[in-house]
């Protein structure tokens, strides 16, 4: 018997009200934040705390992956960039454009849609009924493999190689894009 | 009570929809476009959470093998860096030419 099916997770709503609040302040910051190495460090803040939501969610592959790629990756390069464009003038300058009013307005019209859905979805009966099964993580990763290469299982091989073709496109354009004279 | 202390599919749904909003209220109010596309990257996590939480609740119907929202939450992750990537050398390419990184002073192409 795998011991994660033997012994539930401890304090779960603990954990996720801590780890959604620690996503929602840090979303906050970085939309608010005048300086953009501010809001560079609420966003890595707000990633990590979605990686630990991931292990809460029986995935430590998306874990792992989101904390090295995200967090370790894309965020030192946003943090690269930020040094080499940072002009002190930013800062002092308007933050917000001037469509902000109907920004907002959009924004809400979209938080109204969500609201309504959700309540209407879960009016009477519960929208996901929730069977409570325990999977342990030790077997994750391979199932994640099985799916994405396995000759026979492996439903996602085609969108892997296209991905990969995808990364090619993107360094090629990344150069293309940043040098002076080609 | 039960329902708040019961953490269900939902409460992760509720969650990825706030931080979508947070991310597209970033995207459509702010000037700086290191910000704007932090925003953007907000927006691709609330979907990423999305699909694992329903990865998981997929689980519970068909097995611990069903993890189809895993592996297309690490696609995304694989578009956001590109994107990423693509993004800021655009910008980069931007600041070269305009000496400024606020988006409503890009304005060539409108009327």
């Amino acid at each position: 018997m795998n011991p994660a099916a033997t012994n539930p997770p401890v304090a779960t709503p603990f954990f996720f009200y801590l780890l959604a609040a620690t996503m929602i302040i840090g979303g906050i910051l970085v939309i608010t934040r005048k300086n953009a190495v501010h809001s560079a460090m609420a966003l890595i803040t707000a990633l990590l705390a979605q990686s630990g939501l991931y292990l809460m969610l029986y995935a430590p592959f998306v874990a792992g992956v989101q904390i090295i790629l995200y967090a370790g990756g894309i965020m030192v390069l946003f943090l690269f960039v930020i040094m080499l464009i940072n002009i002190e003038r930013t800062v002092k300058e308007r933050q917000f454009n001037k469509q902000w009013l109907v920004g907002i307005v959009a924004a809400a019209a979209l938080g109204g849609l969500f609201i309504a859905v959700y309540t209407t979805a879960t009016a009477g009966k519960p929208l996901f009924p929730e069977g409570r099964v325990t999977y342990g993580e030790g077997q994750n990763t391979q199932a994640v493999a099985a799916l994405l290469f396995d000759r026979s299982a492996g439903q996602y091989m085609f969108a892997f190689e296209i991905a990969s073709l995808l990364l090619l496109v993107a360094i090629i354009g990344a150069v293309v894009m940043a040098k002076k004279r080609i | 009570m039960d329902a708040m202390l019961h953490i269900t599919t939902l409460h992760y749904l509720v969650l990825g929809a706030a931080l979508f909003l947070l991310g597209v209220i970033g995207v459509l109010t702010r000037r700086n476009v290191v910000i704007v596309l932090m925003s953007i990257e907000l927006i691709l996590n609330a979907v990423n959470l999305n699909l694992v939480a329903f990865s998981r609740y997929w689980q519970g119907i068909h097995g611990a093998g069903a993890l189809h929202g895993q592996v297309f939450a690490i696609f995304v992750i694989t578009d956001a860096a590109a994107e990423a990537a693509v993004g800021l050398g655009i910008l980069i390419a931007f600041f070269r030419n305009k000496e400024t990184v606020n988006v409503d002073e890009v304005n060539l192409l409108k009327w």
